[in-house]
């Protein structure tokens, strides 16, 4: 369990702005759910839920989703269900219990950068941009890539178009982490393949949605772009799998997520 | 820190530390219910309301209930009864230890959803784990609550 010594709760973001300039050490809080898990000492730490990041809204373009708004509130959503053959709530609903997703909220989900997240996946196979404090906008992808440590995520930003996609996933029980999962889009020609919790942070498999965009959707061969992918990406093993099983479940993740999307008309 | 929030339906005033759970600090007032079981998120045995929808109480900082409205099943107990009463009908109880939780995630359900399909009740119920009974009790019990009190 972590502790903290002295806790702030700006009422604005350029309270939290100004908290954060003058105390770089200071700690962001999200939902807490993986921070509990550890036995972290925090002297300081930041409150944000009283600078009204908790709304989802919508307009012609985007989908906005406030940093702290819940996974669950991200799973009920109509607009998010309407979109994307409803891959954002699927990829949230398979967190824990109902109770844990009204907890868990979706800037601390993407900020941290977990290795093991549902969401960045689905999120990644999407034209989806955060929004930083300080960093300002960009793509998810650049802020991924990106060695941003310093910063309060505000609000992200997902481009409503007319892609399909596809989220799977395996785990060794339905409470646990996933030990691997896999996204796929298709925007016109466009393809994007993830695969995520490898364990490491999902990643584009760059070669495999070339290809895959290359193809007419009569010649794709699901299968052979699945191993593309499972070669192009690198896996490793911990306590939930080996780097072996899991390339062999990426083959047959992304080859169920390809298929998925190519079902969809 | 001094919180203030509403918890069933009276007002509430107590001092928590900054790194308290909501749990810990319901369960310092008397609120004996909340069992903390996983202390990972995971059973949904410390299951309470927060604002009416349910939340893990292990897992919310207690300073995030200032200004709201907290249901623990004391404040649920007639509800609470009558679903009891059925779960125990259906051999869906045997240690009780998960059946605070349980229930108050039951309810909640009951106000949110309208005729939930057998797939939309267990969705929404995997965060309650129960290690006695199995979950067919539970689930017959839950659907025959949903009948009687639809009716």
């Amino acid at each position: 369990m972590f502790t903290i010594d002295e806790l702030v709760q700006p009422e604005s973001l350029n309270e939290a702005a100004a908290i954060l300039t003058d105390s770089p050490e200071v700690v962001v809080l999200g939902g807490c759910g993986f921070l509990k898990l550890g036995s972290r000492r925090i002297g300081k730490a930041m409150d944000l839920s009283r600078c009204g990041l908790g709304s989802i809204e919508e307009n012609t373009e985007y989908i906005q989703i406030g940093a702290m708004a819940t996974l669950y509130d991200i799973e009920i959503n109509h607009s998010i269900n309407s979109l994307f053959n409803g891959i954002v709530s699927k990829g949230v609903g398979n967190i824990l219990g109902t109770q844990f997703r009204r907890c868990a909220t979706i800037g601390a989900s993407v900020y941290s950068k977990y290795g093991f997240s549902d969401i960045i996946p689905t999120l990644m196979v999407l034209d989806t941009e955060v929004e930083l404090l300080q960093n300002g906008r960009m793509p998810l992808k650049e802020f991924l890539d990106k060695p941003i440590t310093r910063d309060i995520l505000t609000n992200i930003f997902i481009k409503k178009d007319d892609r399909q996609a596809s989220y799977q996933n395996m785990r060794n029980a339905s409470a646990d982490f996933p030990i691997l999962n896999a996204a796929a889009s298709k925007a016109g020609n466009q393809w994007t393949v993830v695969v995520g919790a490898r364990p490491a942070r999902a990643q584009i498999a760059e070669e495999a949605s070339r290809q895959l965009s290359e193809m007419t959707e009569d010649t794709i061969d699901a299968g052979r772009i699945a191993a593309i992918a499972a070669q192009e990406l690198s896996f490793s093993g911990n306590n939930k799998a080996t780097a072996e099983y899991r390339q062999a479940i990426s083959q047959v993740l992304v080859k169920r997520a390809i298929e998925e999307v190519l079902s969809c008309k | 820190m001094q919180i203030d929030f509403i918890l069933n339906e009276n007002k509430c005033c107590i001092e928590v530390a900054p790194d308290e759970m909501l749990a810990d600090a319901l369960r310092k007032i008397g609120m004996l219910s909340i069992r903390q079981g996983c202390d990972t998120s995971c059973c949904g045995l410390c299951s309470v309301w927060l604002e009416r929808s349910p939340v893990l109480s292990c897992t919310i900082p207690a300073f995030r209930v200032h200004g709201k409205k907290v249901t623990t099943i004391e404040g649920v107990q007639t509800e609470a009864e009558k679903f009891a009463r059925i779960l125990a009908a259906e051999g869906a109880e045997q240690c009780g230890f998960c059946s605070p939780g349980f229930i108050m995630t039951v309810l909640a359900m009951k106000n949110e959803l309208q005729n939930p399909s057998d797939e939309a009740i267990q969705h929404y119920l995997a965060g309650n784990l129960c290690r006695c009974t199995g979950y067919m009790g539970q689930m017959r019990a839950v659907k025959t609550y949903l009948e009687v009190t639809a009716s």
